[in-house]
């Protein structure tokens, strides 16, 4: 890991310290999803952006993700302490990722489009088949355990403000994505991330310098899974729910817009387009009925503003919002 | 370089923790709530599929909610307070609840939700609520979780009569009826389902040949529909939603399949039906509500289908005055009949209401709320769950024809008692109830 790595890791975590000890629990819980999207979209990014593979099935590896550590919060005295039930459900999505990419690493673009597809179509109908252990419709009601005392005491100590629940999770959402950012970053800059990057480009060319095609791909799979396994533990945390309809085909192809509109392969363009995901429905809502418009009508302006903004983003910044935006700055200070 | 910027990085972490220091905890306990509520204005809030595939019929019910509010408002609202009725779409997913609901809570600051609709969107939010001691009044919601322990869950209530005791009303009704008929259920596959079977089982387990379920989403029901017909079934109970009474009647058409139809509350609105069976079946069933014709179902407040009714008379009104576009439906009537339990509620509760006093007035008075349901309700500080009872009835060219007298009873094994007396209940003079304040 590099020094500047660490400092902006670090610089990152006051920025978040600020930003939700400055913020009410309505935003916190903003953030505390925007994390979620941004850990998953982080995932996603470099999946299709370093290792060229589209995933349709990342909202079914979240459900994954998200039924695992419902499963071990179904008591509010968990037996596990939440990182740990966090890891668990990081990990057993990494197995399952693992298994769909030894499948996927066969695959090309629209052929694995269409497994990854499968899984998103198929993986929500789990839980209505074992309806007994995991719901069905209505889906695992999840309980957030009580916030450990030496905890609640040492941020009251420091802040000076009580830690509500929805801070809680907001904090534990964004040292996810501090971590998560940190290790992809190291992982793109790696040996690794140049042999993904390498089979991205040219297959001959990389099979020819001797790497081992099926095994980066799977590996890029295995992680980008892992990453949405994490941020499915999280939802169900700020949900307090894991239920089918929460993860149905929008949830991956939301996931997917989020990261086209940030930046494909950028992990700050992952970031945008989470924000863009979580603030960006509320606020148009918000503007719709500050102009007047019925209920209905300031609801269904989100999804038309939403794709209007893919639209014009794809034909005015085809790199994506972060992309655009470097762009800007370089012709800025070319000129 | 690099050292200056770490070592600034440093400083800045160790001034942000030192700058919020903190004394001790500071302890201020208060008598109750009163979030959302000014001297002249309340504001609630509720969740509902605006967008997507529930959206149909379901959108209408805040259109309901806030034409009746406007009408109290016009005429000086509740005790000099105006009810502001903020209404948030989740689109039937229950991730989405859950953000709406903290918008609703923590940045619109409502002081009650009203009205919320959806059993495994509302069940994401409901320990939410309790836990922030919100009050949840009348679940848009059939579900027995909503009341049938109130210590669980002490601040929500439900409204509409819960899925087990029509189970039973339908169950007692066919076992009477039609005894020698083989009966085959058709069931959501969820609380909805469970629950109206459990109470249908009360009375026809003997009866009951077989039992097809289907999963929300998943429109293929030629699987269940060939199940029930298989096994000889001639009358079919569906506990399904409204896009299943379409689905069901349109495959039955195709496989020749014609039994009795039994259809629950909730999955029988002749108007939705019939448009959606055109819809679905790409305009080859062109009289979508005759279709329906001889179809049983259940009824618990006046619908669209008895305009003479006094209670449609001010629902027309009431949507004539104060109503967006559109027609009055039945679901714009079930979220005027909401909103005006509310009403009631809030009087109940005094001039100076407070969050745990709404939710004590409703334990203490809600029984005695006269209104548009044809049953009373069950509001005690025992049980939460709403309206008692409802009549049978049978469709005919689109209206609900009385096949009994209003039926009520209780969850568990609470006999099944005729009391009409509820639905004699007319609406006072200006509309608006009149609730002595509960000491």
């Amino acid at each position: 890991m590099t020094r500047r790595q660490l400092l902006l890791a670090l610089g990152a975590l006051v920025v978040v310290i600020l930003v939700l000890e400055n913020t009410g629990p309505f935003r916190n819980g903003q953030f505390a999803a925007m994390a979620y999207y941004a850990i998953a979209a982080g995932g996603l990014t470099v999946l299709t952006g370093l290792n060229g593979q589209l995933s349709l099935g990342h909202g079914a590896l979240m459900a994954v993700g998200a039924y695992t550590a419902a499963l071990m919060l179904q008591e509010r005295d968990a037996a596990l302490p939440l990182v740990l039930i966090l890891l668990i459900a990081t990990g057993v999505t990494l197995v399952v990722g693992a298994l769909v990419g030894v499948a996927a690493a066969r695959l090309h673009g629209p052929y694995l489009a269409g497994a990854t597809l499968a899984l998103a179509v198929a993986v929500p109908g789990i839980p209505l088949y074992f309806s007994e252990t995991l719901g069905g419709e209505q889906g695992l009601r999840v309980r957030v355990p009580e916030i450990p005392t030496w905890l609640a005491d040492a941020v009251y100590f420091v802040t000076g403000q009580d830690l509500t629940p929805t801070r809680y999770l907001a904090y534990l959402g964004w040292l996810g994505v501090i971590i998560v950012f940190v290790l992809l970053a190291n992982l793109s800059r790696s040996r690794i991330g140049r042999i993904w990057q390498a089979v991205r480009d040219d297959e001959v060319a990389a099979e020819l310098a001797g790497i081992n095609l099926g095994r980066a791909r799977v590996l890029a799979f295995v992680v980008s899974a892992g990453c949405a396994g994490l941020a499915g533990g999280l939802l169900a945390l700020s949900a307090r729910i894991a239920a089918p309809s929460g993860f149905t085909l929008t949830l991956s192809l939301l996931l997917l817009s989020a990261v086209v509109l940030g930046g494909l392969g950028s992990l700050v363009g992952a970031l945008v387009g989470a924000a863009l995901l979580t603030f960006l429905p509320q606020v148009v809502t918000g503007v719709g009925e500050d102009l007047g418009l019925t209920d209905v009508q300031a609801a269904q302006l989100a999804p038309l503003i939403y794709g209007l903004v893919t639209v014009l983003v794809v034909l005015l910044a085809p790199a994506g919002l972060a992309g655009g935006l470097r762009k800007l700055t370089q012709w800025r200070r070319s000129t | 370089m690099k050292r200056w910027s770490k070592a600034a990085a440093l400083v800045l972490a160790a001034a942000v923790t030192a700058a919020c220091g903190a004394g001790g905890r500071p302890d201020d306990a208060k008598p109750g709530s009163t979030v959302g509520i000014t001297d002249t204005t309340i504001k609630i809030g509720a969740h509902f599929p605006l967008t997507g595939v529930a959206a149909p019929g379901y959108s209408e019910i805040p259109s309901g909610h806030k034409a009746y509010y406007d009408y109290v408002n016009a005429h000086g609202g509740v005790n000099g307070r105006k009810i502001e009725f903020v209404v948030r779409d989740d689109a039937y997913n229950p991730t989405t609840t859950s953000q709406v609901t903290n918008e609703l809570v923590l940045n619109d600051e409502i002081f009650a939700m009203v009205g919320g609709l959806g059993t495994p969107t509302h069940g994401a939010v409901v320990d939410f609520l309790n836990d922030a001691k919100v009050p949840d009044l009348f679940v848009s919601s059939g579900s027995l979780q909503w009341g049938d322990y109130p210590k669980d869950k002490p601040f929500t209530f439900g409204w509409q009569p819960d899925y087990e005791i029509e189970g039973k009303i339908i169950g007692d009704w066919v076992k009477k009826n039609k005894p020698d008929a083989k009966i085959g259920l058709f069931l959501q596959d969820d609380d909805f389902g469970r629950d109206g079977e459990k109470g249908a089982r009360r009375y026809l387990d003997d009866q009951i040949v077989a039992v097809a379920k289907y999963s929300p989403g998943n429109t293929d029901v030629a699987p269940q529909m060939a199940q029930l017909q298989a096994a000889g079934v001639d009358m079919v109970l569906g506990f399904n939603v409204p896009s299943y009474t379409a689905l069901s009647q349109l495959v039955s058409l195709r496989l020749g399949f014609k039994p009795t139809w039994f259809y629950s509350n909730v999955g029988s609105d002749p108007t939705l039906v019939g448009a959606l069976l055109a819809r679905f079946s790409e305009g080859a069933v062109t009289d979508g509500a005759s279709l329906l014709d001889g179809v049983m179902t259940t009824e618990y407040i006046p619908g669209v289908d008895a305009p003479d009714d006094p209670w449609l008379k001010l629902w027309q009104k009431v949507w004539s005055e104060h109503g967006a576009d559109g027609d009055l439906t039945n679901y714009r009537v079930y979220g005027m009949s909401q909103a005006y339990t509310f009403v009631q509620a809030l009087q109940a509760a005094g001039p100076n209401p407070t969050r745990e006093g709404i939710v004590a007035a409703v334990e203490k008075a809600g029984k005695t709320f006269e209104g548009p349901g044809n049953a009373p309700f069950r509001f005690t500080g025992e049980s939460h769950l709403g309206i008692s009872g409802m009549a049978v009835v049978e469709i005919q060219n689109g209206v609900g024809e009385a096949k009994t007298p209003v039926l009520v009873t209780d969850i568990g094994d609470a006999p099944i008692k005729e009391d009409d007396s509820a639905a004699k209940d007319s609406p006072p003079a200006n509309g608006i109830p009149n609730v002595k304040a509960v000491e």
